[in-house]
């Protein structure tokens, strides 16, 4: 199983590898839109600022090659930041244009501790996540929740989730495992 | 809000855990991979680990281990210790680590902690902070870094921390309790998340730390004994503390 994972600079990536090769696909870091139109899963990690994350896609065609990729069905899974750019807006940096794979806007926590850190159970299902983010998705398409914030969500074949599955123990990796079998 | 944390803490130096930092004499307790994994089995929701020697020939051993622990670990972890430029805290990520934390180094130039948030990201920055009466610190706790505690950890938070790492020195070790005063006082003033740490004895000591802190740090209650976390967990578990099921 060919697991084509984004390295446009936007954080951990090396995590995300080390979790789809304990699960026995063959991952690879990738900034090559031909690969990722190849792959059997694409995947579009990231932590950070969404702006520079949105100019670095841009400039090497991968925001070009993921839109194609989905609209042709092709799975799709977006992690942390990953469905914050997936998303039409984020009203980070005063706001970015995201990829518009799925409908609505990331926004600024504005209750709890921010960064909000650390586990919390996901419903459905109730089991615990890791997560680590200072934005939220807003979105009609959220599959998922935690504490209220959309933790999940999916259009056609993308799948975004805001917690982090390669650092969520067995929960994340049997998260990741669901990915691989319904490509 | 998520649920509370507990968070072993492994001192590293060349390459391998140890222990008696304090002191003359480093002894070798395990390998960082090994005793992580067992600390993730035993149901850590993250780990630490602080480069206790990080010197500049260090360095390249601290990466190495960075890269085996992200290579076999499912949880995320901090790496401490040497890190003086955003490109130090770039290179720990890229190796593998989930969040850097910097200490002394933001003292001597808090403008450090502005920049490992912009390359980083703020979830990716913690700020420790060593302090003993409620003023702040430095070099490992030898010198007096001329601060309050209080405002110092507001001033990290405003300038990008994503935590805040406490240590109280006066605790530290005594197996007395947590500093739960300093820790209610940083706590209640900064809007960053906060990880209490020094003094832990036993169970109640932890949940009372959790009741003013989010996260709790481990190191010398545990012994480097990963079945010590998990009885831990259990006794916290009964006195109704809703720590994740780590399955």
């Amino acid at each position: 199983m060919r697991v084509a994972v984004c390295d446009y600079g936007a954080g951990n990536i090396r995590s995300v590898l080390a979790a789809f090769v304990r699960l026995g696909a063959d991952p690879s870091a990738t900034l090559d839109p031909e690969a990722v139109a190849a792959a059997d899963l694409a995947v579009l990690p990231g932590v950070g600022a969404a702006g520079t994350a949105m100019t670095r896609l841009r400039a090497r065609g991968l925001d070009e090659a993921l839109r194609k990729r989905v609209a042709g069905g092709g799975a799709t899974l977006g992690i942390c930041l990953g469905l914050q750019l997936a998303l039409e807006e984020s009203e980070e940096d005063g706001g970015v244009p995201g990829l518009d794979l799925l409908p609505g806007r990331a926004v600024r926590l504005r209750e709890g501790r921010v960064p909000r850190i650390g586990w919390a159970p996901v419903e459905p299902g109730g089991e615990a996540f890791y997560f680590a983010h200072s934005y939220a998705a807003e979105t009609p398409a959220a599959t998922g929740h935690s504490e209220g914030f959309v933790a999940e969500a999916r259009a056609g074949s993308f799948v975004g989730v805001q917690f982090h599955p390669e650092k969520s123990g067995g929960a994340g990796s049997r998260f990741l495992a669901r990915c691989l079998s319904r490509v | 809000m998520p649920l509370p944390r507990l968070i072993p803490c492994l001192d590293v130096a060349g390459g391998r855990v140890v222990k008696g930092v304090r002191f003359a004499g480093l002894r070798d307790v395990g390998d960082p991979v090994e005793l992580g994994a067992a600390y993730s089995s035993a149901g850590a929701d993250e780990l630490v680990f602080l480069d206790v020697e990080a010197t500049l020939h260090e360095r390249r051993t601290i990466l190495d281990v960075v890269t085996r622990i992200a290579g076999r670990l499912a949880i995320p972890f901090t790496v401490g210790g040497g890190v003086r430029t955003a490109a130090d805290g770039a290179a720990l990520l890229g190796a593998g680590a989930d969040k850097v934390s910097v200490n002394s180094a933001a003292l001597a130039r808090p403008a450090l902690i502005g920049e490992l948030a912009e390359l980083l990201g703020s979830q990716a920055v913690v700020v420790a902070i060593d302090a003993s009466a409620g003023r702040v610190r430095t070099r490992a706790g030898t010198q007096d870094a001329e601060r309050e505690a209080v405002p110092w950890a507001q001033e990290a938070a405003e300038r990008g921390a994503g935590e805040i790492l406490l240590t109280s020195i006066d605790a530290d070790g005594t197996r007395a309790g947590y500093d739960l005063e300093l820790t209610s006082a940083v706590a209640d003033a900064v809007p960053v998340p906060v990880i209490a740490s020094g003094g832990a004895g036993g169970a109640r000591h932890v949940a009372d730390a959790l009741a003013c802190a989010q996260a709790a740090l481990l190191a010398s209650i545990l012994h480097e004994d990963p079945a010590r976390l998990t009885s831990l967990r259990a006794e916290l578990r009964a006195m109704g503390i809703p720590l994740r099921d780590a399955i």
